[in-house]
C-alpha cells in the first residue's frame, strides 16, 4: 500500500516540533517498516476513512488517537521518550471485497497500559478513536495480548477443567436452560422451574440477565426457592446440578452481599452481565476465586459493540478481554440458532475461550497467534433458540467443551418441563455415543435422533414440535476473508 | 431411582459391544482408560476404588473389557465407571467417564434440611445405602 | 487399496457355484503392497517369503469360508519365527502383523517386542500384574517375543517363568481374536522349549524358520543399507568387503544382517575419521564414499588380534 503522495514521518526536530497542525504520519504515527516486537500489543482495526482521506493518514490517525497523539503539535511530547509512546500504525490492507474498507495493524508498546487492568486498555484502545471525524466508521477486529502483559491478569476462577472436575461431568457438553418467563413469576414459581429442569436432566438453569430483584420477586426469594429447586433435583438424581444465580446489581456493595448469601446457600454458581463494567468483572472474578465460586458471564448489551461489521468491537476481543478478566462461562453464540453469528466466525470466538494457544485462522477472523499463558480456559456457553433437533450440528461445531442452553426448546416442550429436559439429555447422550462410535454425526444425525426417540417419548414430541425449525437470516457478522487475498 | 452421573445414564445401560466402542474412542484419542468402583455414589465422593492403575499405551479395547469382567467378577453389586484421563498440557484431568455397572436397586439419597437464621436452609444429601450399611454390604441384595 | 495388477499369489479364477471373486478379495484387503514390500524391500529369504504368502493365502480364504458358513472357528495364528540373530525375524513380524491387521484378523496390528525381562518379574505376585500389563498393551496386535525360551528355565523350581507361560496360554486360547503371538529364537531351543511345554507347541500354528544368509546376499544388504543413509562402497571397498563377510561369518557371535550393520557402523567411523584427520577441502563425492581402507581397517583382517576377543569389536 502507500502512494507516493503518502506524507512521510518528519525526522528533523526543528521542523517536527513547530508549533501547527501536521499529519500523523508525520507526526510519526506510521511505520510502514516498523517490526512489532513480542511484548507490543497489537491491534487489527477495520477503519473506513472519510471520502478524500488517505487510508494510511486514516490508520496512523488511529494509532494516534489510541495513543499518544492530539489534534495538534504539543512541544511536551519532547519531554518523553515519545518515540517509544508512539503507537505505530505499519501494515494496511484493503478489505477483500468491502469497497472503502481498510484492515489497518497497530502496534503499541507494552508500557502503555497498567497491569492487571482491562479498564485502562480498553480506555487507551476503543477510549477516543472511534468518534474520531476523519473516519466514516472504525472497528476493532482482534488483538494480540502478549505473554507478559497477559501474566498480570488471573483470569477464569474456576476454568473449565476445574469445573468439571468439580462437577464430576466429563465427556460431554453441558446442560443449562434459561428460566421463561424472564420476568413476573414468583419466587416458588419460579424455583418451581428450575427443580423441573434440573430434575428432567440439565446440569444448569439459569437466570435471565434482566432478572435481578423487582417488584415481582426480591433477589433473597429467588435465591432461597432456587437452591430448594437445586438440591431436591440434585437428590433425586445423585448427580451435581447448579442454577446461575445473578447477582447484578447497583453497586458493588449489592453485588458482594448478594454473592455472599448465594455462597452461604451452597450455590457452586453466579452470574452477571456485561453491563456491569470491566471494573465490578474484575473485582467479582477475585470474589470468585477467594469463594470457590464458578462464575458466569451473560453478554447482556454486546450486540451495541459488536453488531456491525463496520464500526465497534468484534466479539472475539471481547472475549479475549473477559478471558483476561476472568469469568469461567462466557455466551459466545450459536451459529444454528435464533441470534446473530455466522458458523466460522462463531467457532473464532470459541477457539479464543478454549485454546492454550490459538493460532491465526483468517477464515474464523483470527489474525494472531495468541498464547494464554497457561491462563485458564473459558467455557462457552450456546444459548438463543437452539433445540434438540439440532444437537448433531451443535455438536459437530462445538465439541464437548460448551454449555448447550435451551430455555425455550426445555420450557415450552408439549409434556411438561422435566420431558423437556429428558429430551434434551436423551438427544445429547445419543449423540455423543454415536459420534465416539465412529458414525458421521453431520449427515446421520437425524437417524441417530430418530432412532433415539423410538424409546424416548419426549425427545419424539420434541423432535415433533420443532423438527424443522431453523433460523436461517445472512449473518451480519463474517469474516470477510478471501483465501487469496493479501491479508494473511 | 437411577443415579444419572456420568455421559450416559440417560441411554438404557450400554451393552459391552458399546462399551467397548467407547474405550475404543478414548484410546484412538490417546487418553489412558480406567476403572473405578463404590457403593458410596454420593456426587461429592471424588474418590472411588481404583481397580488397577490407569491403563497406559493401550491399543485396542480388549485389556479393558479384560479388566472390567475381572472388576465386575469381585465387586457385584456396586458401581462402576471408565475414565478416560488425558495427560496434556492444560488438560491433564478426566476427560470422559461413565458408568457400565450398577447395584440392582438404587435407593437414592435423601435431602436434609437444615433451618438457619431467616428463611435459610442448610443442605445435606444423605445416601439411604451408605447409611443402612458398612462398606461392602450396602447394596447386597 | 491401489493393489497391483499381477498378485503375487496367482488367485485362482471365481470357483464354482458360490462365485466369490478372490482375486478382488486380495485387491480389497490390499495385502498385495505387503507382500510386494517384503518380497522388494527384503533381501533373500526366499522360504520365509514363501511361507508369508502360504498364511496370507490360507488366511484370505478362511476370511471367504468363515462368511460363507464354511468356517466356524477363528482360526487360531499364533506363530513361531525360529532362526539365528539378524536373520529378519522382527522384520516379517512387522510386516506379518499388517497382512494381519488388513485381513482384519488384528484391530491395529502394531508389534509389541518383549523378551523374557518384560514378562516375568523379581518377586512374588509380581509376575501376573507384569505379564497382564503387557498383554493389555498387545491387544489388538501382535506380541513378539523373543528368545521365548527363557520363560522356562527347569533348572530353577520356583521361577516365576512358569507363571507367565501359563497366563499367556490362557490368553492365547481365550482372546485370539484379541491377540497373536509370535515367539522367536534359536531353531534348536525353540524345539526343546516346545518339547517341555507340550500346551505351548499346541497352540501355535505356524512355524517359520529364517535360514542364515549367503555371503552374496549380506553384499547386497550392506550396499542397500549404505544406500539408505547416502553412502556408497568403491570398487576396492566392494571387493573388501566381500572378503570380510566371509572372515567375519567365521567368527563367533556372528548376527547375519545385525553384524553387517554394526560393521558399517565403524566404517563410516573409520571414514569420517580419515576425512577429518586428513583436513582441506571435501566434496559430496568424497563424502558419500566408503573406502577399501576404512574396510580393511577392521581387525577381522588381521588374525592374530582377532582370535583375542570373543566380542565385537573394532
Amino acid at each position: 500500500m502507500g502512494a507516493a503522495d503518502t506524507p512521510q514521518q518528519i525526522l528533523d526536530p526543528k521542523k517536527r516540533y513547530q508549533a501547527g497542525v501536521l499529519k500523523y504520519a508525520q507526526m510519526g504515527y506510521w511505520d510502514a517498516d516498523y517490526e512489532p516486537k513480542d511484548t507490543d500489543v497489537l491491534a487489527v482495526f477495520r477503519i473506513t476513512p472519510q471520502e478524500g482521506v488517505d487510508p494510511i493518514e486514516a490508520a496512523a490517525a488511529v494509532a494516534g488517537e489510541s495513543s499518544t497523539a492530539t489534534w495538534t503539535v504539543v512541544w511536551t511530547d519532547r519531554l518523553t521518550a515519545c518515540d517509544k509512546y508512539r503507537a505505530k500504525a505499519y501494515r494496511i490492507d484493503p478489505v477483500p471485497g468491502q469497497e472503502g474498507q481498510y484492515f489497518c495493524w497497530v502496534a503499541y508498546d507494552l508500557d502503555l497500559f497498567e497491569e492487571g487492568s482491562i479498564a485502562n486498555l480498553t480506555a487507551s484502545i476503543i477510549g477516543n478513536v472511534f468518534s474520531f471525524k476523519p473516519l466514516k466508521a472504525a472497528r476493532l477486529e482482534d488483538m494480540r495480548l502478549p505473554v507478559a502483559y497477559v501474566k498480570t491478569f488471573r483470569g477464569p476462577p474456576t476454568g473449565i477443567v476445574v469445573e468439571r472436575e468439580r462437577l464430576e461431568k466429563y465427556g460431554r457438553p453441558l446442560l443449562g436452560a434459561t428460566m421463561k418467563p424472564k420476568l413476573g413469576l414468583s419466587g416458588k414459581n419460579y424455583g418451581r422451574v428450575v427443580y423441573e429442569a434440573l430434575r428432567g436432566g440439565l446440569d444448569f438453569t439459569k437466570d435471565d440477565e434482566n432478572i435481578n430483584s423487582q417488584p415481582f420477586m426480591h433477589w433473597r426469594d429467588r435465591f432461597l426457592y432456587c437452591m430448594e429447586g437445586v438440591n431436591q433435583a440434585a437428590a433425586q438424581t445423585g448427580e451435581s446440578k447448579g442454577h446461575y444465580l445473578n447477582i447484578t446489581a447497583g453497586t458493588m456493595e449489592e453485588m458482594y452481599k448478594r454473592a455472599e448469601f448465594a455462597r452461604d446457600l451452597g450455590s457452586c454458581i453466579v452470574m452477571i452481565d456485561l453491563v456491569i463494567g470491566w471494573t465490578a468483572i474484575q473485582s467479582i472474578s477475585n470474589w470468585c476465586r477467594d469463594n470457590d465460586m464458578i462464575l458466569h458471564m451473560h453478554r447482556a448489551g454486546h450486540g451495541t459493540y459488536t453488531r456491525q461489521k463496520n464500526h465497534g468491537v468484534s466479539f472475539r476481543v471481547i472475549a479475549k478481554w473477559l478471558r483476561l478478566a476472568g469469568v469461567d462461562h462466557l455466551h459466545a453464540g450459536t451459529a444454528v440458532g435464533k441470534l446473530e453469528g455466522d458458523p466460522m466466525t462463531v467457532q473464532g470466538f470459541y477457539n479464543v475461550c478454549r485454546d492454550m494457544v490459538t493460532k491465526q485462522d483468517l477464515t474464523r477472523g483470527v489474525f494472531f497467534d495468541q498464547d494464554w499463558a497457561s491462563i485458564k480456559r473459558v467455557m462457552p456457553v450456546a444459548s438463543g433458540g437452539i433445540h434438540a433437533g439440532q444437537m448433531h450440528q451443535l455438536l459437530g461445531l462445538f465439541g464437548d467443551e460448551v454449555v448447550l442452553q435451551f430455555g425455550g426448546g426445555t420450557i415450552g416442550h408439549p409434556m411438561g418441563i422435566q420431558a423437556g429436559a429428558t429430551a434434551n439429555r436423551v438427544a445429547l447422550e445419543a449423540m455423543v455415543l454415536a459420534r465416539n462410535e465412529g458414525r458421521d454425526i453431520a449427515n446421520e444425525g437425524p437417524q441417530i435422533l430418530a432412532d433415539a426417540a423410538k424409546w424416548c417419548q419426549p425427545l419424539r414430541a420434541a423432535l415433533d414440535t420443532w423438527g424443522d425449525i431453523t433460523f436461517n437470516y445472512t449473518s451480519t457478522d463474517t469474516s470477510d476473508f478471501v483465501p487469496t487475498a493479501s491479508i494473511a | 431411582m437411577r443415579i444419572t452421573q456420568g455421559c450416559f445414564s440417560f441411554l438404557p445401560d450400554l451393552t459391552d459391544t458399546q462399551i467397548a466402542a467407547q474405550v475404543n474412542y478414548c484410546l484412538e484419542q490417546g487418553w489412558a482408560v480406567s476403572l473405578e468402583f463404590t457403593d458410596d455414589p454420593h456426587p461429592r465422593n471424588t474418590y472411588w476404588n481404583m481397580w488397577g492403575l490407569p491403563m497406559f499405551d493401550l491399543r485396542a479395547p480388549a485389556g479393558v473389557m479384560g479388566e472390567l469382567k475381572a472388576c465386575r467378577e469381585a465387586n457385584p453389586e456396586t458401581y462402576i465407571r471408565i475414565n478416560a484421563f488425558d495427560s496434556t498440557k492444560g488438560w491433564e484431568t478426566v476427560r470422559m467417564s461413565f458408568i457400565v455397572q450398577r447395584p440392582t436397586a438404587e435407593p437414592g439419597f435423601r435431602l436434609v434440611r437444615q433451618e438457619n437464621r431467616g428463611r435459610s436452609l442448610h443442605y445435606t444429601m444423605e445416601s439411604y445405602a451408605v447409611g443402612r450399611s458398612p462398606e461392602g454390604a450396602r447394596y447386597a441384595p | 487399496m491401489n493393489a497391483p495388477e499381477q498378485a503375487p499369489i496367482a488367485p485362482p479364477a471365481a470357483s464354482v457355484s458360490a462365485a466369490i471373486d478372490l482375486g478382488a478379495e486380495f485387491r480389497e484387503a490390499g495385502i498385495g503392497e505387503v507382500l510386494d514390500a517384503l518380497e522388494r524391500d527384503l533381501v533373500g529369504l526366499a522360504p520365509v517369503k514363501r511361507r508369508v504368502r502360504e498364511i496370507a493365502a490360507l488366511l484370505l480364504v478362511d476370511r471367504v469360508r468363515q462368511r460363507l458358513g464354511l468356517a466356524t472357528e477363528h482360526p487360531s495364528l499364533h506363530m513361531s519365527f525360529t532362526g539365528n540373530p539378524g536373520t529378519g525375524k522382527t522384520t516379517v513380524a512387522m510386516r506379518m502383523a499388517e497382512i494381519l491387521h488388513r485381513l482384519g484378523y488384528c484391530r491395529r496390528g502394531h508389534v509389541v517386542a518383549v523378551t523374557r525381562d518384560d514378562l516375568v518379574g523379581q518377586y512374588i505376585g509380581h509376575t501376573a500384574p507384569k505379564t497382564k500389563e503387557v498383554l493389555k498393551r498387545a491387544m489388538g496386535g501382535v506380541l513378539f517375543i523373543d528368545e521365548a525360551y527363557y520363560l522356562y528355565r527347569p533348572e530353577n523350581e520356583k521361577d516365576y517363568g512358569q507363571e507367565a507361560i501359563e497366563i499367556l496360554l490362557q490368553v492365547m486360547e481365550n482372546q485370539r481374536d484379541d491377540l497373536v503371538v509370535i515367539l522367536a529364537g534359536y531353531a534348536d531351543r525353540m524345539e526343546r522349549f516346545f518339547e517341555s511345554n507340550p500346551g505351548m507347541k499346541s497352540r501355535i500354528a505356524h512355524h517359520v524358520d529364517f535360514p542364515d544368509y549367503s555371503d552374496a546376499e549380506l553384499a547386497e544388504i550392506a550396499q542397500r543399507m549404505l544406500a539408505g543413509w547416502n553412502y556408497r562402497f568403491d570398487d576396492a571397498a566392494r571387493a573388501a568387503f566381500d572378503e570380510y563377510v566371509v572372515l567375519r561369518r567365521a567368527q563367533p557371535h556372528f548376527a547375519n544382517a545385525r553384524s553387517i550393520r554394526n560393521a558399517l557402523d565403524r566404517m563410516r567411523l573409520r571414514q569420517a575419521l580419515r576425512l577429518f584427520e586428513a583436513g582441506g577441502l571435501v566434496d559430496a563425492e568424497t563424502l558419500t564414499t566408503i573406502t577399501a581402507a576404512d574396510v580393511r581397517a577392521s581387525r577381522h583382517f588381521h588374525a592374530d588380534s582377532a582370535s583375542r576377543t570373543h566380542n565385537e569389536k573394532p
